[in-house]
């Protein structure tokens, strides 16, 4: 059972890990995950993140097949693991060691 | 040399000869006295905001609003006139908790047409009246029409609900906020409904975190690595300064200039930013939003970034040139523990383009704020050792001095 639009089945690998519906999902994925792993899902995506953004906007937001969706849920866990690799070199932001800041609402999708 | 034109008495902290320039003491965040007089003097007193209109889509939307720091817990509803209302979550009968789920010390929200207490079945109106009594003819001259709900006094401003605790308030929500704030009108606040809410308990003074978010000095050090090298640099090498401040009554705002890094080469930018074209400033491409309200960008900064309205006393409404804004609420529940809300709030996205530039911004936000809060708790540790009793403020840190002397004087005044 293919998650993602037929066009991205390069990405397929990691759908199971990071189509996730929520922020708290998706942020506690990041802290879960090794910056190996980190690493290797950005430079999985970096490259297919305009043509993913041109795909689910061929889509009206209300009204997105599951797999359109399920994309977008994976370019809002790119944005998440973009941070880790592109500026903190680790998956928490540094010294927020005892700081959390849950995100409770949040559009859908 | 300052980089914008500051007021005639040469700085922003003298154009207020009230605030002083000298070192300040923040026995103010660090006592547990204090903090009782505070919830007195403050906190019942002041009008809160305790959200917006659009929370309340229907008759009978309601959501509790707990405020240790007033000592009470609330109930907000839309009744069947329309009107928002505020009562205390407190049954007439026994003094249970009218409304709440599973957890009595927790918010909770949803549709009723009616409050039912969950003890002896009390059902209570829309409007707060005492409908019905389980077994009533078993009580001693009950007068139903004398026991409904608790009302608090509650006022909506430009879709903006305000709460006060007091028995009579000693002004208007009008007169409250002021000019300053009230020119605000006209800013599509009601057309913002795409909403990201987070939440943080903080162990530190509420004072400590609002004075974290009055003042932009420590965005090159606190937040350098968030940046690109070329931008980081550059901040660290000139520092910042804002080009506008101004105090009005118990509130203050600082403007900050538009300074786009988007525009300052692919060096300046991460490559995440430039594929979803979004980050700190919000989305790279602004939505138009028609003419803004006299009081946005008071000073008439060129370029302009954003303005961050601080209202006394734990209310902040951040507003960007970028079309989106954020408020800031900082709740007490002890002299040095809070809980900090955020509100991301943008214009529905109208397509999948926008959506990820609204989650770029959100995700960016998110980042910044858990620098922020962990570095507060350090702050409250340190002070609380009273190893050292004054610090320097610089006249970038202007709106620091008037917050913790408005709290001063609210104390003052009620005591007096």
């Amino acid at each position: 059972m293919m998650l993602l639009p037929s066009e991205f089945g390069d990405l397929e690998p990691y759908a199971d890990r990071w189509c996730l519906a929520t922020e708290p999902e998706r942020y506690a994925m990041r802290l879960a995950s090794s910056m190996a792993e980190l690493q290797e899902f950005y430079d999985a995506m970096a490259p297919r993140v305009g043509a993913a953004i041109d795909y689910c906007d061929r889509y009206p937001l209300d009204d997105m097949p599951e797999s359109v969706v399920n994309l977008m849920h994976l370019i809002y866990s790119f944005i998440n693991a973009a941070f880790p690799v592109e500026v903190w070199l680790q998956p928490r932001v540094p010294d927020s060691g005892s700081a959390y800041f849950t995100c409770f609402l949040e559009p859908s999708p | 040399m300052p980089r914008f034109p500051r007021p005639p008495e040469g700085t922003w902290t003298e154009h207020y000869p009230e605030l002083g320039t000298a070192p300040v003491a923040y026995d103010d965040s660090i006592s547990p006295e204090f903090y009782e007089l505070e919830r007195k003097a403050i906190f019942r007193r002041a009008w809160l905001n305790v959200g917006r209109v659009e929370q309340l889509t229907k008759t009978g939307s309601y959501f509790t609003k707990e405020i240790a720091a007033g000592n009470a817990s609330l109930v907000v509803v839309r009744d069947r006139d329309g009107e928002v209302r505020a009562f205390h979550n407190v049954c007439r009968h026994r003094g249970n908790k009218l409304v709440w789920n599973d957890f009595p010390r927790e918010e909770t929200e949803g549709i009723v047409r009616q409050f039912v207490c969950k003890y002896h079945g009390w059902r209570y109106g829309l409007d707060g009246a005492l409908n019905y009594v389980q077994q009533e003819s078993e009580f001693f001259d009950l007068d139903k029409s004398c026991y409904g709900l608790v009302p608090v006094h509650c006022d909506v401003w430009a879709g903006f609900m305000f709460v006060n605790l007091a028995d009579e308030p000693e002004q208007s929500l009008r007169e409250f906020l002021g000019p300053m704030i009230t020119d605000l009108e006209g800013y599509p606040f009601d057309k913002m409904t795409e909403r990201f809410a987070y939440r943080t308990d903080v162990r530190a003074n509420w004072k400590l975190f609002m004075d974290a978010f009055a003042e932009f000095y420590h965005a090159p050090v606190l937040h350098a690595k968030q940046s690109r090298e070329k931008y980081a640099a550059a901040g660290q090498k000139y520092g910042f300064e804002a080009p506008h401040y101004r105090i009005e009554g118990p509130h203050r705002l600082v403007s900050t200039a538009g300074v786009r890094n988007w525009e300052m080469g692919d060096d300046a930018v991460k490559p995440s930013e430039v594929l979803t074209r979004g980050g700190l400033f919000g989305p790279w491409d602004k939505p138009d939003l028609g003419e803004m309200p006299a009081g946005l960008n008071p000073g008439r900064c060129n370029p302009w970034g954003l303005d961050s309205f601080q209202l006394f006393p734990n209310f902040v409404i951040l507003i960007w040139n970028q079309g989106w804004y954020l408020t800031y609420h900082y709740w007490p529940t002890s002299y040095n523990t809070h809980t900090f809300e955020g509100n991301v709030y943008f214009l529905p996205a109208r397509n999948a383009r926008e959506r990820i530039a609204h989650e770029m911004t959100a995700v960016t936000f998110k980042e910044f704020a858990l620098q922020d809060g962990n570095t507060l708790e350090a702050t409250q540790l340190a002070l609380e050792t009273r190893a050292v009793g004054r610090f320097h403020l610089n006249d970038q840190e202007v709106l620091l001095r008037h917050l913790h002397n408005v709290v001063a004087t609210w104390v003052e005044e009620y005591q007096a």
